[in-house]
């Protein structure tokens, strides 16, 4: 298991008293579980660089990150930072809060990114209306700081 | 090894009740109670068994339970690796492999449920009530493989099934045209099989496709109609030989075929893998073993009279008859709508019990127990004649299935 020093390290990085981003959740949602395999896309996310890690010797993206490539078997791999665009591939409206004070309904969907090797992922949808999401809809990277510490990739439409 | 075929010989379950109303007895408790009726239906005495099998991490831990229970010797404990409700027909198949290998003679399957004395399925352990932790949120330690999984559903609030499942089920909507009015029918459908079911949690509560319509949103397309029930209660399978079901009173239901497991990549399934292969992702991600279930038994679709199919939420239902080939993929809804899934007429009579939907969430063990008295001529809603059964365990998770024969 990592320790604490490895978080401290992002705090350093983005600098503590950095500006907070806007906020859509509140503070008591879940918070992000990672082991030192899946640390490094949080500690990327801490200096806003979404990232996939992307295998160093074919070259295979993957997402959540994983030991080895499923593909050649390498065991080496790297970072590969995306620029944040996507379309919604599915979604849903939920209606039922994770945590006090959270504003109802909210839409987690599940993001194509582009440049990403074909790759996806799970998120939120914000600045919009939830009714209004659709699938195949254009969005983009915004990201919220919800503590010095960490910060948390969602989309909203693109502008 | 043809003497030593398996075959279910013997079927039992506590009362079922809303999660939380067994709060007096323990979990194991109500293991036991399970197990001792299924040994009791089969003819058994508890000296006869020495093999205890479960699924999806079950906290009723078999070592204890055969201690409990005064079981002579305990020479198989197995646990299905598959999370969820997916492994519950895999516990029964695993029982199937420990018999006619010799390793154990009698294996009974179980599973119970006491979410009010844990925490409840839906909620995804969640307290939103809660205050929240005075400390910044920050990246935590994850524990396991599971929860570093977890990880990358977690702080986009997916914690609860209900809108996990929305996910797949929301691109089969805008990829075929799917409509909620088709996920009703199967719940108002199910509620009607539950209604001369007294087992049944639901039973005495009629649902029309208008209430269905007034249920709550809960994670759209999901209204709280499309999402199976919370519930308290235990059942069990006995699993021998056909060579000792042969000495017993109750006619035995053979297990023609059995299959489990995930497709390449599957991992969770949608739940945390946002990468499931296009062609699959709004599928129960059953298709591949459904085949190879098919070719073990020797059957097609149209073979089976009976059904008994794993709903933890209706557009899972939808998509798993695609996948096990009873219509086209995309058809799911039609083939809803034509009533295929009513017990009375239809061409697929589907979740006899109420399922998961209207009689009781005890992981989908309650739909092979369904299975075996639908072959036994037992269910309450009775297909006429039927000898092929079909049972599944979670789709859109890693899965499993049976193929049941009247004997």
């Amino acid at each position: 298991m990592f320790g604490d020093e490895r978080c401290v390290c992002a705090i350093q990085r983005i600098g503590i008293g950095a500006k907070m981003s806007e906020r859509f959740f509140p503070d008591g949602m879940p918070q992000p579980l990672a082991d030192t395999t899946t640390l490094p896309f949080w500690e990327a996310a801490a200096e806003h660089r979404l990232v996939v890690q992307r295998c160093a010797d074919c070259g295979q993206t993957r997402l959540p990150p994983s030991p080895v490539c499923a593909e050649c078997q390498s065991d080496r791999s790297d970072w590969q930072e995306v620029s944040g665009l996507g379309e919604v591939y599915s979604f849903t409206i939920v209606h039922r809060p994770l945590a006090a004070e959270q504003s109802l309904p909210f839409v987690i969907a599940v993001i194509s990114l582009e440049g990403s090797g074909g790759l996806r992922m799970i998120s939120n949808i914000v600045g919009i209306a939830p009714e209004a999401v659709e699938i195949a809809m254009p969005v983009e990277l915004v990201w919220e700081d919800m503590s010095e510490t960490l910060a948390i990739p969602r989309f909203r439409p693109r502008s | 090894m043809s003497g030593r075929k398996a075959c279910i010989v013997g079927v039992g379950e506590t009362q079922y009740a809303r999660w939380g109303k067994i709060g007096d007895v323990t979990e194991h408790a109500l293991a036991c109670q399970a197990i001792q009726r299924a040994v009791v239906d089969a003819g058994l005495s508890m000296k006869d068994v020495d093999g205890l099998a479960s699924f999806a991490e079950d906290r009723n831990e078999a070592t204890f339970l055969a201690a409990e229970l005064g079981l002579p010797a305990l020479r198989f404990a197995n646990m299905v690796w598959l999370p969820g409700g997916g492994g519950g027909c895999a516990a029964v198949g695993n029982a199937a492999m420990a018999v006619e290998t010799g390793q154990a003679e009698v294996v009974v399957v179980y599973r119970s449920l006491c979410q009010g004395q844990f925490f409840r399925f839906g909620t995804g352990g969640v307290d939103a009530s809660a205050p929240p932790d005075p400390a910044p949120p920050t990246v935590q330690p994850a524990n396991s493989l599971m929860l570093a999984s977890m990880g990358f559903a977690m702080p986009y609030g997916l914690l609860m099934a209900a809108a996990a499942y929305a996910l797949p089920t929301r691109r089969h909507m805008h990829l075929y045209g799917t409509r909620p009015e088709q996920l009703g029918l199967l719940a108002v459908t199910f509620r009607e099989h539950a209604s001369r079911n007294p087992r049944a949690v639901m039973g005495q509560k009629p649902m029309t496709l208008d209430d269905y319509f007034a249920s709550p949103m809960i994670a759209d397309p999901h209204r709280l109609f499309d999402c199976c029930l919370e519930s308290d209660g235990a059942c069990a399978v006995v699993v021998t030989t056909e060579e000792r079901a042969r000495d017993l009173a109750r006619r035995s239901v053979e297990i023609l075929a059995s299959e489990q497991g995930a497709p390449q990549g599957y991992a969770f399934g949608p739940f945390t893998n946002a990468n499931i292969a296009d062609e699959i992702y709004a599928t129960g991600g059953t298709e591949e073993m459904a085949k190879r279930l098919w070719g073990k038994a020797g059957l097609k679709p149209s073979d089976v009279d009976v059904a008994q199919i794993y709903d933890h939420f209706t557009g899972c239902v939808l998509m798993q008859v695609e996948d096990y080939g009873f219509c086209a993929r995309g058809e799911g809804g039609a083939f809803i709508e034509s009533g295929a899934l009513k017990w009375n007429g239809g061409s697929l009579p589907t979740n006899t019990h109420g399922g998961s939907l209207s009689e009781a969430y005890i992981h989908g063990l309650n739909h092979v127990v369904e299975g075996v008295r639908s072959l036994r001529g037992e269910s309450t809603s009775p297909v006429d004649g039927a000898e092929v059964c079909l049972v599944t365990s979670g789709a859109c998770v890693p899965s499993s299935a049976l193929v049941l024969g009247r004997k």
